[in-house]
């Protein structure tokens, strides 16, 4: 079972609450999906109010809300709206988003080491979204990210698992779970990214706006656990030629 | 007993545990229950596992012995290029405070016991500086008393500017102390388990710091921590089962990449050798299995420097050019001041190839390679604050 800072999750299909066409819909939609773990921008609800529409339609008992910084441009900004959100009964969780860039939403990688450390200083249970930089991975998994979230395509691109090579070596270096986050736009892409061992994905604007969001979810399901049971099973290794024992060309001079 | 599918699968998770070598009993459980096909996964697969390991390191990989040298050699070849550095060691001290039955320097044998002083290291250092060494290992016998870290940091003082790189193999040390190392120009160490296998570890440990298999198994992860650039381990063949050696060394290895992504590795591969005390080997380790050794070691981690010690002929060491090592040391004399007195007596054990430095470069040069003999300044280095 997928553990991260000592929370287990069953379900290794993360989701999201934006973009949906209605709250009806998306709580349909993440109930289909199993989904256990749900990030919620901090700037769209108000995690105190039980009035609010997405605390209102999702049952807290099922799904554990990781509230994101979604908006913030730069480290202060992440840790004011880290703070203020548990200041207001937010737990201590946190999807840190930076992201200056309102255009392509890429995260800022110094700025966010730099609100991880402090984030983890103050006591946060801190999940990064990060580019697919494996040395950056490192750097946030040294100062105390509990994950790291690697994107896999510019979210909202649903362009799949562009960072591939990227995130093979993040996963087989890093100690702290690795979530593949954004871009990941079909069920293949979900399943592919946990064929290659990672420990969760995140998907939201691919459930959100596909034509049938509840089905949609349903595949991820099924993908994310099909990638699980294949990485588990070990895939065959692809080969271009048959292997027959190749002659000791090259060892004449052992003994 | 460790769950295979785990290891194999999610080192990631096993790496968050302390570091625990399985017991030999344990390593061929796994290694028993391997079949040729992991064998063929591990020769094509882009990242091998302990399973893997073990495929290539048992008796079945025997007969792949041929791919596996092919694996190898492209791997090294895409890794290291046409090239391989070049060291030479300097023996400070033959004092030993140990008792190791294999060793020459063992503390019950009679043989002439010295310490250089920092002018004679001078005048060996000289000497090698002279025929084109950049890549020093400084080696002693485990007396910390006579041979302390004050020595030790005097002796990387006397040599900083002078030499690219010097590394050291001597006692294991406190984190402290290898910082305190680094500073003075210390780039790495080198520290062998000789045996990854209790048992015998304290079999032929007999007396001496040394028969704490536990401190000794940490200091690699405390030269890491205190910011050295490389670490070496690596495990004595002659004393246990060489296959297991092999998997417990990967383990090792593994864990300390996980740990210490910043540090360089490198595994050697010490064959023991004719020494004074007599001691024979437990168990026959032929070159063929050496060779298994290192190309297994070289499909499981690609990036790990791989060590060739001149305690192997020239023949075999040419032969292995080019297929996984990627480090030789050149020129070796194993008694302190042999360099500049040829007559030096007490030496650790005596070596299989007695080439010049000039003559192994030649050789080197002949199969298409690149001697490189400066590959780092420690005027570069900055001690860890």
């Amino acid at each position: 079972m997928l553990e991260i800072a000592g929370r287990k999750f069953r379900s290794r299909l993360f989701t999201g609450t934006g973009k949906f066409s209605s709250s009806e819909v998306m709580r349909q939609a993440l109930e289909a999906s199993n989904s256990e773990m749900v990030t919620v921008a901090l700037r769209r609800v108000d995690l105190n109010d039980p009035g609010d529409d997405i605390m209102q339609v999702l049952d807290r008992e099922k799904f554990f809300f990781l509230p994101n910084t979604s908006g913030a441009r730069d480290a202060q900004e992440a840790i004011r709206l880290a703070k203020l959100a548990k200041a207001s009964g937010g737990g201590n969780w946190l999807k840190l988003e930076v992201t200056p860039d309102p255009r392509t939403l890429l995260p800022d990688p110094i700025e966010t080491l730099k609100a991880t450390e402090e984030l983890v200083r103050d006591g946060f249970v801190v999940l990064p979204y990060m580019n697919a930089d494996p040395i950056l991975a490192l750097r946030l998994q040294d100062v105390g990210a509990a994950a790291v979230m690697p994107l896999g395509a510019p979210i909202g691109t649903n362009k799949g698992l562009l960072t591939r090579d990227q995130v093979e070596i993040i996963i087989s270096q890093a100690k702290v779970p690795v979530v593949v986050d954004a871009g990941l736009g079909a069920p293949s892409h979900a399943a592919l990214a946990m064929e290659m061992g990672a420990d969760a994905v995140l998907v939201n604007t691919a459930i959100a706006v596909a034509g049938d969001p509840v089905a949609m979810a349903i595949a991820f399901a099924k993908a994310v656990e099909a990638g699980r049971e294949a990485y588990k099973a070990g895939l065959g290794t692809q080969g271009s030629e048959a292997s027959a024992s190749s002659p000791e060309t090259g060892l004449g001079f052992l003994r | 007993m460790i769950d295979i599918k785990f290891a194999e699968k999610d080192t990631k998770i096993m790496s968050q545990e302390p570091l625990i070598i399985p017991s030999f009993q344990e390593l061929q459980n796994i290694m028993d229950s391997c079949c040729s096909e992991d064998v063929e996964a591990a020769l094509h697969a882009d990242h091998v596992g302990i399973k893997g390991l073990a495929a290539l390191l048992s008796p079945l990989a025997h007969d792949y012995l041929g791919q596996m040298a092919t694996r190898s050699q492209e791997i090294t070849l895409r890794r290291f290029g046409r090239t391989v550095q070049l060291y030479a060691p300097v023996y400070l001290s033959n004092f030993c405070t140990n008792r190791c039955a294999y060793c020459g320097f063992s503390a019950e044998n009679k043989i002439d016991r010295r310490i250089l002083t920092l002018e004679e290291v001078e005048q060996e250092v000289d000497i090698l500086y002279k025929r084109g060494f950049n890549h020093i290992l400084l080696v002693s016998g485990e007396a910390p008393k006579k041979l302390g870290v004050d020595y030790l940091e005097k002796v990387a003082l006397l040599m900083r500017g002078k030499f690219a790189a010097v590394s050291i193999e001597v006692q294991p040390l406190s984190t402290e102390d290898y910082s305190r190392l680094f500073r003075a120009g210390i780039t790495a160490v080198a520290v062998y388990q000789e045996t990854y296998e209790r048992g015998i570890y304290d079999q032929v440990h007999l007396a001496g710091q040394k028969c704490d298999y536990d401190f000794r198994l940490e200091t690699p992860a405390r030269c890491a921590e205190a910011g050295m650039r490389e670490v070496g381990i690596g495990a004595l063949l002659g004393l246990a089962d060489w296959r297991l050696e092999g998997l417990a060394l990967g383990i090792h290895l593994a864990w300390l990449r996980k740990q210490y992504w910043r540090t360089a590795l490198t595994v050697s591969f010490p064959r023991l050798r004719p020494a004074a005390g007599g001691f024979a080997p437990l168990l026959n380790v032929s070159e063929r299995d050496l060779t298994q050794m290192v190309f297994a070691l070289r499909i499981f981690d690609q990036d790990v420097g791989l060590l060739m010690s001149t305690r192997e002929e020239a023949r075999y060491r040419d032969g292995m050019l080019g297929l996984g090592p990627t480090r030789l040391s050149a020129g070796s004399c194993t008694a302190p001041g042999g360099y500049a007195n040829a007559d030096s007596g007490g030496e650790q054990f005596s070596v299989g190839d007695e080439r010049s430095l000039v003559e192994v470069c030649a050789a080197i040069r002949k199969i298409g390679l690149d001697p490189v003999r400066k590959d780092w300044d420690c005027e570069f280095q900055v001690g860890k604050s």
